[in-house]
């Protein structure tokens, strides 16, 4: 893989010996040995719905790609297919919100935070609607480039207020944010793992369990502090896993909710004198790493802090496991960087 | 039967439709400046909306029965609230705090401020896809409201229009009228000069819509316009394309070259609603 594709457009190119294939699919992000849930947010929708008459599902062409098919099948009177077209969707399921009911709404979460964005401050936000968004294909999960890569929504939307985010990072996060998302009584948007997801979490935390607005310490270590969402926790963990060889003991508070952020927790875990390094599936500007270094700053608590994220450019096309290595997501590299900063 | 605002008084549409323009000036009056060109245009069309044809309960502005009013551009909220206080809805002594902090009536329509304004406005476009979720909305709960969204010409200019325009085809929702008050002026001037919409009924056509084409400004028209639109057994939306007359009304705004934020000098106030009240109907 070249350091960068799109600067040689007019080079001849031939295949590569060993065939890396791309793919949309999480679980091909996933280390060897971790078990797979297929479709958790689906099946979760569906057991909530099925106790819930208010929920609704509406999708822009994209029920299939957001595993909201699932629920589509078993409640197709519940299910509203509003083409590709991401304003009217998320305008309509303001409209079905004023109606009592809790929409959720899919589609990518590149088309959720650039093409919608006003609707979902409007329609939506501003008037506090319980409209829950689902949004695939966050941050590099794709090698399609660009156009399908939400490499910053985490940044549009954490301006908004009255908005709350979530970046879940296994199948446990994506099952359990859904009951969370309705008895919250406002706007949410979260980021999809799809297909076969990991089960990451309980692995290290056989009693793990997704609270709305909470960060939790999912592995202990006294060098280093890694805050995490989303899939940069399952590289954090398996990361400190590498570095435990070292004898470079790495802590892990995952941080799935991004807004509210939960400041108590992290302040206090900042304030034991550890290397602070943020991890972050997303661009390093306006993400968790930024929040996590604000709130720090506000509270006059100042580890050595580093940031593990995406850089602030728009990131190639090819093979994720690629790209991860490239842009610095995947385990060894995340070993990697942690080992420098020591 | 339809309860509209006050059913059981028999005053004229011709009379609300002046008592609106009326309080529409009283309430620019108190600002020195505001909308009342689209106040004055649209008033007739809220007339018919608000005291012939939705059902509503001027004590009650949520009543779970009530027909949706959506009024998609924010910045004639003047005129809204002009017809919420006709209507009984607002009291007529809040027309002094038209736009002054802590006002129920702040210069562009919002949901969380006003008994009565159904949806956020202010940025344009965004009507018609919320009556479309809410139409689709009251379907599934099997009740048979309308939900009448009001939309300017302007407002055709956005892409989002005809993403909803096309969704309510396609769901076919009987249950939506949409009215827009064509004017023919937007910021930057003539509507048909900035980004034309014509022709207007042939696309709403092409779109699936049933369109009626009438006089904004003749009340007998607009009633026989709703009253179609209400009585279609057809399964697909309506559109009501309003045809109306900037500052109408008030003949030395009509004819000022700029029409869409009206520059009304301070001591004109007084004489528009004169020359109003020199021709209120019975």
């Amino acid at each position: 893989m070249t350091a960068n594709a799109r600067a040689r457009k007019y080079e001849p190119r031939v295949a590569p010996k060993e065939k890396v294939a791309t793919s949309a699919m999480i679980a091909s992000l996933a280390a060897e040995g971790y078990d797979t849930v297929s479709a958790p947010f689906g099946h979760a929708l569906n057991a909530v719905a099925a106790k819930d008459p208010r929920i609704v599902g509406l999708s822009a062409d994209l029920a299939k790609y957001t595993d909201l098919h699932i629920f589509a099948q078993e409640n197709p009177d519940r299910f509203y297919q509003m083409g590709m077209a991401e304003q009217l969707l998320f305008s309509a399921a303001a409209g079905m919100a004023h109606e009592g009911f809790v929409p959720f709404a899919t589609t990518y979460a590149v088309f959720a935070s650039r093409r919608a964005y006003d609707f979902i401050c409007m329609a939506i936000a501003e008037e506090n609607l319980p409209v829950k968004m689902v949004c695939g294909l966050p941050g590099l999960t794709t090698g399609y480039g660009p156009s399908h890569q939400a490499t910053e929504d985490l940044a549009i939307f954490r301006g908004l207020p009255n908005l709350t985010i979530i970046d879940p990072a296994d199948a446990t996060d994506v099952a359990q944010m859904v009951p969370a998302m309705v008895d919250h009584n406002g706007p949410v948007y979260a980021r999809l793992l799809r297909g076969k997801v990991p089960e990451v979490l309980t692995r290290y935390q056989p009693d793990y369990q997704f609270e709305l607005g909470k960060a939790q310490i999912i592995r202990e270590g006294v060098d280093v502090l890694v805050v995490s969402s989303g899939i940069m926790t399952m590289r954090a963990l398996d990361a400190a896993e590498l570095l435990a060889k070292d004898n470079i003991d790495v802590a892990v508070l995952h941080c799935p909710t991004i807004k509210p952020l939960d400041t108590d927790t992290i302040i206090a875990e900042a304030s034991k004198g550890r290397l602070l390094v943020t991890a972050e599936n997303h661009t390093v500007i306006g993400g968790l790493g930024e929040a996590v270094a604000s709130t720090l700053l506000r509270a006059g608590v100042t580890p050595t802090f580093r940031q593990i994220g995406l850089p602030d450019q728009f990131l190639e096309a090819g093979a994720l496991p690629t790209l991860h290595d490239m842009y610095g997501l995947s385990t060894t590299k995340v070993a990697e960087q942690i080992r420098s900063w020591l | 039967m339809v309860e509209t605002a006050t059913p059981l008084t028999n005053v004229s549409l011709a009379r609300r439709a002046w008592a609106i323009r009326r309080k529409a000036l009283l309430m620019g009056q108190v600002q020195g400046q505001g909308y009342v060109g689209q106040a004055l245009g649209v008033a007739d069309v809220l007339a018919v909306s608000y005291f012939h044809a939705l059902n509503m309960r001027a004590d009650d502005p949520e009543w779970e029965g009530r027909d949706r009013f959506l009024l998609s551009i924010g910045h004639y909220a003047i005129a809204l609230y002009a017809a919420l206080i006709e209507a009984g809805v607002l009291p007529e002594e809040e027309i002094d705090t038209y736009g002054m902090d802590d006002s129920r009536m702040p210069m562009s329509g919002m949901a969380s401020y006003t008994p009565g304004m159904e949806m956020t406005g202010g940025s344009l476009g965004h009507g018609l896809g919320i009556a479309v979720g809410m139409a689709l909305g009251l379907k599934a709960k099997k009740t048979n409201q309308f939900v009448y969204n009001l939309m300017s010409d302007g407002e055709l200019g956005e892409g989002s229009t005809w993403e909803a325009a096309m969704s309510a085809a396609h769901h076919k929702l009987d249950n939506l009228i949409c009215i827009v008050d064509f004017n023919d002026q937007q910021a930057d001037g003539k509507s048909t000069d900035t980004l034309t919409a014509e022709p207007l009924v042939d696309k709403w056509q092409a779109f699936g819509w049933h369109v009626q084409r009438v006089d904004g400004n003749d009340l007998e028209a607009l009633v026989k316009a709703f009253d179609a639109a209400r009585n279609l057994s057809e399964p697909r939306p309506r559109v009501i394309i309003a045809n109306t007359l900037m500052c109408k009304g008030v003949p030395f705004l009509e004819t000022r070259e700029i029409t869409h934020f009206v520059r009304v000098e301070a001591d004109e106030w007084d004489k528009a609603i004169d020359i109003l009240d020199q021709g209120a109907p019975a």
